[in-house]
């Protein structure tokens, strides 16, 4: 036994640590804006006139919330090929991430959209704006600030869940970690190490979400 | 090359879907106990025993499943401990599961009045016999929908061990891929399977959400 842990290949591993830190970064930024676009877009449609709208979104989110993360990115990283369509590991991480976001957020932006008072929308109404405008004017700020609280939660839960993308090769965080602890063959200080990185990262990126949430809500809202 | 039939597939992935039903029963298990443990000490009246839950649940709800079960898979051996993937997937998911599981039933024990506890001091009842008797019921009842909201989310979690190399659903599909390269099909039941298991549940839980919300 007497086994001594080393930290001595930090040094060089910190620009490594970097990239695979800014990649996560990146992967979650471009997920979470298309996620919640895209869910906006699902919440207003599942609750629309056309049934079979609203039954397509509604197994659609049963679908993704229903089956792990890591079996949705290996269908479509390993399985779409096989319909012709090939995505580099990159594009079917992104894809993976979006399409897994949105089934939450969809439920969540939903929720937000059930809080607002009736009220407001034929308020809105009498006052003679169109019903397009009476949504994105009136509805959704209101709606917004209700659920930003879950969305951050969620945003920073799929964070972390995107440690599972180093399985198709997208050089992130996690994927950086299994080159170095394969170089230094110090695997339990290199997992270590990029745990407190993430950890600082889900800590850091909820500040920032609520920090910007008071200044644009407050702003944006009343 | 061995021919693999629709059937030899299918039969495949459910005889690995045993395994990913055990390690999640037995993550549920195991996180209720660790978890009761953790939800004792997050209410506890001694500040630095209420801290030290916070921060384990802030730890494990902070950082990455994936890299709690890498750090108890490598990290383990270096304490002298031979560890197998179902050692660390049982351990992981149970300490992780723990700490979800503490915290949805924190919410249920704020969620009872402060009245409550006053009743079951004034019957002359002591600390422990007022949690079980009076306030745990209560607070279980509460958080009966997200409870089984999170054994959902444990199902799926299950999955990451196919990383550290525990022969579940995943894994098993992984390889029945590599021989078939049919990975439409293969992952596409697998799919399936997740989510023949977790759906019932998921309706479950939102029969629960919806009968409390009747209360």
């Amino acid at each position: 036994m007497g086994y001594v842990l080393d930290f001595g290949w930090l040094g060089d591993a910190v620009s490594l640590i970097a990239s695979g830190a800014a990649m996560t970064l990146f992967l979650i930024a471009v997920s979470a804006v298309a996620g919640i676009v895209l869910s906006v877009l699902g919440a207003a449609g599942r609750r629309s006139r056309h049934a079979w709208l609203r039954h397509a979104i509604a197994s659609y989110v049963e679908l993704i919330r229903n089956t792990p993360f890591l079996v949705q990115l290996f269908f479509i990283f390993f399985g779409l090929p096989s319909l012709g369509i090939r995505l580099d590991p990159v594009a079917a991480a992104i894809l993976a991430m979006t399409l897994n976001m949105t089934a939450y957020t969809t439920e969540i932006v939903g929720a937000g959209l059930d809080a607002v008072p009736k009220g407001q929308r034929e308020a809105a109404l009498a006052l003679g704006l169109r019903p397009r405008l009476v949504f994105i004017k009136i509805v959704l700020p209101q709606a917004l600030k209700v659920i930003y609280p879950a969305l951050t939660s969620q945003i920073v839960i799929m964070m972390l869940e995107s440690a599972v993308v180093s399985q198709i090769a997208v050089r992130e965080l996690t994927y950086e970690a299994d080159l170095l602890q394969a170089r230094t063959f110090r695997a339990f200080e290199t997992y270590f190490i990029i745990t407190l990185v993430y950890l600082a990262m889900s800590i850091g990126l909820r500040r920032l979400l609520v920090a910007s949430g008071n200044r644009f809500l407050s702003g944006g809202v009343s | 090359m061995i021919e693999f039939t629709l059937w030899d597939i299918i039969r495949n992935l459910l005889l690995a879907a045993r395994w990913t039903i055990l390690l999640s029963a037995v993550a549920f298990v195991g996180g209720t106990a660790v978890g009761l443990l953790i939800l004792f000490m997050r209410i506890s009246k001694r500040r630095w025993v209420q801290r030290f839950a916070e921060y384990y649940i802030g730890l494990f709800q902070g950082t990455p499943l994936l890299m709690q079960l890498f750090l108890l898979f490598f990290g383990l051996p270096l304490l002298g401990l031979r560890i197998e993937p179902w050692t660390a997937a049982v351990l992981g998911l149970t300490l992780c599961a723990s700490a979800f599981l503490a915290e949805i039933w924190r919410g249920g024990v704020q969620a009872v009045p402060v009245g409550q506890w006053d009743a079951g001091s004034s019957l002359g009842l002591h600390y422990l016999k007022q949690l079980r008797l009076i306030i745990l019921p209560q607070a279980f009842a509460m958080t009966r929908a997200p409870t089984v909201g999170f054994l959902v989310q444990l199902i799926k979690s299950t999955a990451l061990t196919s990383i550290i190399g525990f022969e579940e659903l995943v894994r098993t599909s992984n390889a029945i891929n590599n021989a078939t390269f049919e990975p439409f099909k293969v992952y596409g039941f697998v799919a399936l399977i997740y989510f023949a298991l977790c759906f019932p549940l998921t309706r479950y839980a939102k029969i629960l959400e919806l009968r409390a919300l009747k209360h």
